[in-house]
């Protein structure tokens, strides 16, 4: 019971948090609540197959410019659902086409994902629609958009804890280590890679889609912002994407760097990010908590 | 009715014909060695059977289930388990949760406190059970081989195929390793089993297969294969090449 | 008609050698470079600032910019590739690891690249003057980025096919693992290969340069294209990546006259999703 009862305090306490803080405080605490989601939920498919994909920001724009685009057409659950629905039908084509192969033409495909997608939006707007830009406006607060991302975040880690306990969790773990054994042991290669890209692709999509209302402003250029992507996967790395609270732990001390240093170094930050992102490949393939338990056995050796 | 029928096999690779026209039926229960030169084709027609390629023609079938043709995972659920020439154990898991696998994804489809209890008597089975929480990644060559057995055993099949298990053993392992496989036999699995080591061949089956050049050469009692003329100039052959 | 055809071929010469280079640094060194795009844009910024500042025409900065894309490419290797392909028990392993650093190695380059030539879409306008081709006038600066690509190219499909060196470097793409039993150092094949592959890419940055315009956010696209002409060809098919190369700038080229510029990226991911579902081994391989 305990195990789910600090989680749940932690919860509510974060909810409540809102209320003490600034406005630009609120402001930093969506952001870092955002690339929770975004790390948790790419690291729900890929932490686990070691399939990389470098397309969260694919999924991640689509859901903000569905918003867009129907915000005014469509009470906002439903947004929310059709955004859900277009992101699922993005991962399914993109999985059916590229995982029942090696695991290169994957990470190929979604490498160049969010450049297809954005000049396809962009192709279209201005060649159908006559117009480039759109605008969000929907009335929800600051704190209603927090809210919801943090209920986002709670439901992807808490979908994470449960596939892992579930036959799913236990079939992607082998296919991250042997596909062939896996195959050779009745596991369905195809769908159980598949079943869990789409998943963690729809609470891409749909944390894009919550978000969107902070921009207010919207263009393809904007959402489909490649450093998105490049975040999201070095966030999961840091904390270890193939743990339950790696990825949330990398996100928040990256996100606050990021902010930090797109704040004062607003020329030279993407350097930066690209030593940080080598850094980590380099020092911490396992991430920051598997590095902790190799010194804590370390230490027990030691001890003992 | 569960025989193992193979029909007129074949595989290609480009212009090698890697197995040629193959055609056994292994009888349920039944246990046959499978042996050959480098180089003949027993790992392929093991690959076959097990859906890790797939036949350029001929039929395989467990009974009256088409395996040939299928994918893997499918093969594997309608009850045919394997281990690897080169042994492969999941280094990320624990020893019960590699074993559990075949136990969860096999025909049975178990889950939970059942699962774990067939992938417990598995590694009990193989000798592994008090380190079934330990990580595969710390395993000696010999217990994941063990571990692979037992993977294999968990999946509950009707035929298993061994591909050289008994190889890299030392003298008293390999004593245990035949008492392990002949116990297996007493509970009605099929073992199709390549190998090398013949005292093994000998001790426990009945019944071999011999391959050269892709071709099954011979099919017939352990004794009589071992001194047929065709067998031993195959592996003469063999020897003369190396 | 012919016009679409002529320009697809200039375009298709570019994105051959860009491949060429790819397919040398995947097929030989084993790293999958997705930082590719951003080398290629060095040398164009390279070679525009040169033209700009200095006057030096694109031609003769192509001899200092593909022994310094060599010199590059080994630095990298030695500094960051080898101790990746050092640690890597599987060749798994080593795909995962050298994706992620070079997908740090991308934003870094790019972070230099905008700090030092601004994100503003950049091109020069050298020799261009229409040369009359089949009764088609064709700039002449994209007649020499082809003759460049051509000739490059050539020398690379001779030397893999008639040196001894070639052998080598056929060798250890066929089987790494069994080379250095017949004596070949491995690991200096492989810095050479990713050396070279650099080159490549270098000398096609001076080919786009020379008649492209081009930013430095577009590396990705560069990248994308030559990864799926690879793949189109069959990787570590040399032959395969040409042909795949020439027919992607003629498709690209058509679908951007007839149909619309802005969907030459829907053109190469519609051509990806065909090989992929269709011929993964690569249209030019063996099945």
């Amino acid at each position: 019971m305990t195990r789910l009862l600090l989680p749940l305090a932690g919860l509510v306490v974060l909810a409540a948090l809102p209320g003490f803080v600034s406005e630009y405080g609120l402001g930093l605490m969506i952001g870092a609540v955002t690339y929770v989601t975004l790390a948790s939920a790419w690291a729900l498919f890929s932490g686990y197959t070691r399939y990389i994909s470098l397309a969260t920001v694919a999924f991640y724009g689509t859901g903000a410019y569905v918003v867009a685009v129907l915000n005014e057409v469509l009470p906002y659950p439903l947004v929310l659902l059709v955004a859900a629905l277009i992101g699922g039908a993005m991962a399914l084509v993109v999985g059916l086409s590229t995982l029942r192969l090696a695991g290169v033409y994957f990470v190929i495909f979604t490498f160049g994902l969010s450049e297809l997608v954005r000049q396809l939006i962009t192709w279209y707007e201005v060649n159908v629609t006559g117009t480039l830009g759109r605008y969000i406006f929907l009335d929800i607060s600051a704190r209603g958009i927090y809210w919801q991302m943090l209920a986002l975040a709670a439901v992807t880690i808490g979908l994470t804890a449960w596939i892992h306990r579930r036959p799913l969790g236990l079939a992607l773990r082998v296919v991250g280590d042997d596909e062939t054994v896996a195959a050779h042991s009745g596991i369905n290669l195809a769908r159980t890679k598949l079943i869990a890209f789409v998943l963690s692709s729809v609470i891409l999509t749909l944390a894009g889609a919550i978000v969107s209302p902070r921009w207010v402003y919207v263009e393809p250029s904007i959402v489909f912002n490649p450093t998105v992507s490049f975040l999201t996967v070095i966030m999961a790395l840091l904390g270890g994407a193939n743990r339950l609270v790696g990825p949330a732990l990398g996100a928040v001390p990256l996100f606050l760097t990021f902010e930090w240093l797109s704040a004062n170094f607003p020329d030279t930050y993407s350097i930066f990010m690209g030593l940080l992102f080598i850094g980590v490949v380099f020092a911490l393939p396992e991430g920051v908590l598997a590095g902790v338990d190799r010194l804590r056995a370390r230490k027990l050796r030691a001890a003992a | 009715m569960t025989d193992l029928i193979v029909d007129n096999a074949r595989k290609d690779f480009g212009g090698l014909r890697a197995v040629n026209d193959v055609s056994f039926t292994l009888g349920s229960g039944e246990i046959a060695g499978l042996l050959g030169p480098n180089g003949s084709g027993k790992t392929t027609l093991i690959n076959l059977i097990s859906g890790a390629l797939p036949p350029s023609a001929g039929r395989i079938a467990l009974g009256s289930v088409q395996l040939s043709g299928r994918r893997p995972d499918l093969i594997a659920r309608a009850g045919v388990a394997r281990t690897f020439q080169l042994v492969r154990t999941l280094p990320s898991l624990t020893l019960i949760e590699n074993v559990m696998i075949t136990a969860v994804f096999g025909s049975s489809s178990h889950w939970g406190s059942a699962a774990r209890r067939v992938a417990e008597e598995a590694l009990a089975t193989v000798g592994l059970a008090d380190r079934a929480n330990a990580a595969a990644a710390d395993l000696t060559y010999i217990d994941q081989k063990r571990l692979e057995l037992a993977r294999a055993i968990a999946a509950e099949p009707k035929v298993l195929l061994l591909d050289e298990w008994l190889a890299g053993l030392n003298p008293t392992e390999l004593q245990e390793g035949i008492e392990l496989i002949r116990s297996l036999t007493r509970s009605g699995i099929s073992i199709l089993m390549v190998e090398h080591i013949m005292d093994a061949v000998r001790a426990l089956c009945p019944r071999v297969l011999v391959m050269n050049s892709g071709r099954l050469i011979a099919d017939e009692a352990t004794g009589a294969a071992l001194s047929d003329p065709a067998v031993i100039a195959a592996y003469l052959g063999e020897d003369e090449d190396a | 008609m012919l016009t679409t055809l002529i320009l697809g071929l200039v375009l298709g010469g570019t994105y051959a050698l860009l491949a060429l280079g790819l397919t040398l640094q995947y097929g030989i060194a084993r790293i999958m470079n997705l930082a590719y795009g951003e080398l290629t844009l060095i040398a164009a910024f390279v070679v525009v600032a040169a033209f700009q500042a200095a006057g030096i025409p694109p031609l003769a900065a192509l001899i200092a910019v593909v022994p310094a894309g060599y010199a590059l490419g080994w630095v990298l290797y030695t500094v960051m590739m080898r101790p990746l392909v050092a640690r890597s028990e599987s060749r798994g392993r080593l795909e995962i690891d050298s994706i992620l650093a070079t997908f740090g190695l991308l934003f870094l380059i790019q972070g230099v690249l905008l700090v030092s030539f601004g994100a503003n879409f950049t091109s020069i306008s050298y020799l261009d003057r229409g040369v009359n081709v089949f009764g088609v006038s064709v700039a002449l600066n994209r007649l020499i980025a082809f003759g460049i690509c051509v000739v490059a190219a050539g020398a690379l499909i001779w030397a893999l096919a008639r040196t001894r060196w070639g052998l080598v470097m056929r060798a250890v793409a066929l089987t790494p693992g069994s080379a250095p039993l017949v004596g070949i150092d491995v690991n200096r094949v492989a810095r050479q290969g990713f050396a070279l592959g650099t080159a490549l890419a270098a000398a096609g940055g001076v080919s786009v340069a020379m008649y492209q315009t081009f930013s430095a956010t577009g590396g990705v696209v560069f990248t994308m294209k030559a990864l799926v002409i690879v793949i189109m060809g069959g990787v570590g098919n040399v032959a395969g990546a040409l042909i795949a190369g020439l027919a992607l700038g003629l498709i690209e080229t058509f679908v951007s006259t007839t149909i619309d510029p802005g969907l030459t990226m829907a053109a190469t991911f519609l051509i990806f999703l065909i090989v992929l579902l269709w011929r993964p081994q690569g249209l030019f391989g063996r099945g």
